[in-house]
């Protein structure tokens, strides 16, 4: 489909920054300089990490968050004398669960105060169009997700919204949902069936991007940039197993592991937040050691192409990356140009027996995670080698949101206790250095 | 509290131990002394306006067997009056807490506060100060004895609305923005509906609760005069006062008719209905059942009769207040705000020292050190008695309960049972243990405590049945195939399992034990008076002498007494068990 930039972009976001926390002491930058123009008659997606800031900017359009400073312009509907309108599409379909499938679809109308029979007549056409005839009176705990994404679709547009937001809409679907509904929308859209002028998505999935989008924004994270822009002009309905797509899909997943020109190949840059406040994210030890191994093993042989081995292992793009850049903050492995590679500490730990597995995790937790360094220091330190870990979870907090915090020392509790670096007592909040052994 | 089969889940919410922190905080102190303080205005107050309860003309209260429903009727619309005014206080305090940071720092812990006090004490005084609102009419002590029954429901009730409205899930609250939706929209759309099936729920918990006060409020005793308003409160202390047992038995007959048939015919449809808001997105196995809710869905006469009793909530639902058109948040810098800030703390700060100044000069005009000393001594002895008879009844009932619990026939139908033992006011029960006290002799100070525990064991017990029978099947069989048994099983199958439910029901029945010392450590039958050596009865007798300085020091007491209780054993056994213990 051609992109055809009539006039003003519909909107326009320049030099967007959000801020967590306060700003001064160890504030976490979510988004960076984020520049956006969203045309008439196209699809954008915002592809990246989660974490990366991409669904921070679809609410800051949606005038669900304030950022901290920036600019949103939405340009003038010539046929409605009205700034351009935009409705939303939520990954967890957010249906309210007291009102029938009619009613959820009114909602956005009666806020707006249409009269009754208005807000039906829109409503049913709505319902029409979307394919849920007959599931009018349903409630939505009596649907299965595909339908009630179709329900979230069908409230997004009974406003008769210029832009269309979704934020991963299809990710809580199974494949097979997940896909019918794809090509029901790209569909609609072909068709010029639904009144909306352009869609902005979020997504954490390469080959849907591909799949449906015109322009793919792919966003770094720490902070959240957009790093690229790639045009998709392959013609609809695009074909999965056509070289050319497969292609895309190849360099995106390399540009997505690729660092920033001017940024220093650090490790730690991984995640976001720096020295102890780094974000860890949560990854089980097994699935630290599965994917080494898989790496390890035939055909890969250390060193794997990632779009090859999401597809072996039947993971999602950004689950994968996660995991893939887990070992690389713990140099267990090296991520780049779409590949990853074993190092040799990986390929040391793939060959070991537990123990010496578990040793060598250790040495490396502790080498190059430095809130496990730190808590360990604190621990070798105490006169009783104990500290306590709400003080660690207040620390944490002054550097990232209590959600976070929460997540991190999660994540430091499994991979110490895999590993035995230092213990943790969950009944006193307490990190110890005893190892029952 | 009553008949509800297979809605586990909400056997367990608990929104009396709502704030997390286990320490008392500042909060705590400055609502604690400010509650006090307006609690001795209001006594004072009172005192002054006393004068017109002499002229009082109430119609008396005969023990006519034909007139006993229509008492029931007028206990039972008393305690819908209740129920309605704490679902005002719920809406509008709670929505005020949720909103308004403020307003939130004081009324949270002011409500955390309240509910741990024995309003029974204060019954004289409330009844004063009605009375001089209304002179010479007995809508004063109507609303006295409404106003008692609503103490008792309002704050669980206010506490489970404002959780709610806390916990609102992120994506419907987006979505509401999104569409800008008004703030009326808003609570009708979002936040009513899904504080609804806890608001239920924490109604029915209230109402088991009103049931007691109803009987304890409806004849009360101030000085020398006492007044009856006609209902089965007044029928039962009439029949006390005139020794005549075949009255006391009409009179708990008709308290039982009256409760199967509210539970029956309003609480069972209620949460039949409440079940479809509940926000989870899977419909779940087992649903509340109610055959007058499923009769109204499915008769059509019915349905259409009620359908005008929905207008009002449409009509509601579909009004587009204007929209005010609010001034901008007045930005103010960073200096003002401090000085906001400052001035907050420092009217704060005045409140408390003006509630101490009042406290001590209302106490020190007739009380002494002795008094202060002698009220902890009695306190202590309450205290020995609740703890004692939690232990004891939970050695009965926790075994029982598991027992039963592991038997889903038997669980199901026992459930609903010890439901209603639990809804029953086990005030109206007391004469019959007076009568064998008095009988066989026996010593008050022992024989009486037992009465306290009357009412409130029964929220063990189904609480651990509840418990035992959500015991998942996997865990069953791995003690089987590992042949855990005997103490072992006991000790490492049953016992966790039920402690998180065990914790909830020992909550409810150290606070209602608390509450019933109050009456049940001085009972009478007739011209015989017993009394047991406690804080309650202490109350007790203040409360018939008109003593406002002894009722207000025993009722603080108690009030520290109880918080203290929750703050030491049952929260952190609560988190505990929320931490450890959790099954989900």
């Amino acid at each position: 489909m051609q992109t055809t930039l009539l006039g003003r972009p519909l909107v326009e976001v320049t030099k967007l920054r959000h801020v967590y926390g306060k700003p001064g002491d160890g504030d976490l930058l979510v988004l960076d300089d984020v520049n956006l123009a969203l045309a008439e008659n196209e699809i954008v997606g915002l592809l990246g990490r989660s974490g990366s800031g991409k669904s921070t900017l679809l609410r800051s359009i949606a005038g669900l968050i304030a950022p901290t400073s920036g600019d949103i312009a939405f340009a003038t509907n010539p046929e409605r004398g009205r700034p351009v309108s935009v409705s939303m599409v939520f990954q967890t379909f957010a249906l309210f669960p007291w009102l029938t499938v009619q009613q959820n679809v009114e909602l956005g109308l009666e806020a707006k105060g249409a009269a009754a029979e208005v807000r039906r007549k829109r409503a049913l056409a709505a319902i029409d169009l979307i394919g849920l005839d007959g599931f009018e009176n349903a409630y939505p705990k009596e649907l299965s997700g595909g339908m009630r994404q179709r329900v979230g679709l069908a409230r997004a547009l009974v406003v008769d919204p210029d832009i269309l937001l979704m934020d991963e809409p299809f990710s809580a679907l199974d494949v097979l949902t997940a896909e019918t509904l794809r090509t029901d929308l790209l569909d609609l859209w072909c068709e010029g069936r639904m009144q909306i002028k352009s869609i902005l998505m979020v997504t954490h999935n390469i080959e849907e991007a591909v799949l449906m989008c015109d322009r793919i924004l792919v966003f770094s994270s720490n902070p959240g940039r957009i790093v690229s822009e790639v045009r998709v002009e392959l013609p609809q309905p695009r074909n999965r197993q056509d070289p050319r797509f497969r292609r895309l899909v190849d360099e995106i997943y390399t540009r997505m592991t690729q660092r920033g020109a001017g940024e220093a190949r650090r490790a730690d840059g991984l995640f976001p937040g720096v020295g102890i406040g780094m974000l860890l994210p949560q990854v089980s030890t097994n699935t630290l050691s599965g994917l080494m191994e898989a790496v390890a093993a035939e055909p890969f042989r250390g060193k794997a192409d990632l779009p090859e081995l999401a597809e072996d292992l039947l993971y999602e793009a950004d689950e994968l990356l996660r995991v893939a850049e887990t070992l690389q903050l713990m140099r267990f492995a090296e991520v780049e140009g779409g590949d990853i590679r074993l190092t040799a500490a990986g390929r040391r730990y793939v060959d070991a027996d537990v123990d010496t597995r578990k040793q060598l995790f250790s040495e490396h937790l502790l080498a190059y995670v430095p809130l496990a360094a730190y808590i360990r220091r604190e621990l070798d330190n105490d006169p009783d080698h104990e500290v306590p870990a709400g003080r660690v979870r207040d620390e944490l907090e002054e550097l990232m949101s209590p959600d976070y915090a929460e997540e991190t020392l999660k994540s430091l509790v499994t991979w110490a206790r895999y590993a035995e670096a230092f213990a943790y007592d969950d009944g006193a909040d307490l990190f110890t250095l005893d190892n029952p052994s | 509290m009553v008949f509800l089969f297979g809605d586990r889940d909400s056997v367990r919410r608990l929104p009396r131990l709502l704030p997390t922190q286990v320490a008392p905080s500042w909060a705590d102190l400055v609502a604690f002394v400010g509650l006090a303080a307006i609690a001795i205005s209001v006594v004072r107050g009172a005192h002054e306006m006393s004068e017109p309860l002499a002229a009082l003309q109430a119609r008396a209260v005969t023990l006519d067997a034909m007139r006993l429903p229509e008492y029931a009727l007028l206990t039972t619309l008393r305690m819908f009056a209740a129920l309605a005014a704490s679902l005002l206080f719920t809406f509008v305090v709670a929505t005020l807490a949720a909103k308004s940071r403020k307003a939130e720092l004081v009324i949270i812990p002011a409500l955390d506060i309240l509910q741990s006090v024995p309003v029974l004490g204060f019954l004289t005084f409330t009844v004063t100060f009605f009375m001089g609102l209304f002179p010479a009419r007995e809508l004063g002590i109507e609303l006295a004895a409404i106003f008692a029954i609503f103490t008792s429901q309002a704050w669980n009730m206010a506490f489970s609305f404002y959780q709610s409205l806390r916990t609102v899930p992120k994506d419907l609250d987006e979505v509401s923005r999104q569409f800008a939706f008004s703030p009326w929209r808003r609570f009708m759309r979002l936040e009513l509906p899904f504080a609804t099936p806890s608001l239920v729920w924490n109604m029915m918990m209230s109402m088991s609760g009103g049931w007691f006060f109803v009987v304890a409020s409806e004849a009360i005793t101030v000085g020398k005069t006492t007044v009856a308003l006609p209902g089965i409160g007044s029928w039962l202390s009439l029949a006390i006062a005139r020794r005549d047992m075949a009255a006391v038995a009409e009179g708990v007959a008709a308290m039982g008719v009256v409760i199967v048939l509210y539970d029956q015919l309003f609480f069972r449809p209620m949460i039949a209905w409440a079940d479809k808001f509940k926000a989870e997105q899977t419909a779940s196995g087992e649903r509340p059942r109610s055959w007058v809710y499923d009769l109204f869905r499915r008769t059509r006469a019915l349905r259409l009769s009620a359908t005008p009793l929905l207008w009002p909530a449409r009509l509601l639902t579909g009004i587009d207040w204007p929209r005010v058109a609010r001034p901008a948040p007045v930005r103010l810098g960073p200096r003002v705000e401090r000085a906001v800030s400052i001035g907050w703390v420092l009217l704060v700060g005045a409140v408390l020292v003006a509630g101490v100044a009042l406290i001590w000069s209302f106490v020190s005009r007739s009380l002494t050190w002795r008094d202060g000393l002698d009220v902890l001594g009695l306190a202590s002895l309450t205290l020995a008695r609740v703890v004692i008879l939690i232990g004891l009844t939970s050695l009965v009932w926790v075994p029982v309960g598991v027992w039963i619990g592991l038997r889903p026939r038997w669980a199901a139908r026992l459930q609903a049972v010890t439901q209603f033992l639990a809804a029953f006011p086990a005030n109206v029960l007391f004469p019959f243990a007076v009568v064998i006290i008095a009988r066989f002799r026996l010593d008050p100070n022992v024989w009486l405590s037992p009465l306290m525990i009357l009412g409130t064991q029964w929220y063990i017990l189904f609480n651990v049945i509840a418990g035992a029978s959500a015991i998942p099947s996997d865990l069953k069989e791995a003690a089987d195939v590992f042949a855990v048994r005997g103490w072992r099983w006991w000790r490492s199958v049953a016992l966790p399992a039920v402690f998180p439910y065990y914790v909830t029901g020992a909550i409810t029945a150290s606070g209602g034990s608390w509450n019933a010392s109050i009456v049940a450590e001085a009972v009478s039958w007739g011209p015989q008076h017993f009394e047991a050596a406690g804080l309650g009865a202490y109350i007790a007798r203040a409360t018939a002498a008109g003593d406002a300085p002894r009722v207000a020091l025993g009722v603080a007491v108690m009030s520290i007494f109880v918080i203290l209780l929750n703050r030491t054993l049952w929260r952190p056994m609560y988190k505990f068990a929320e931490r450890r213990l959790r099954l989900d």
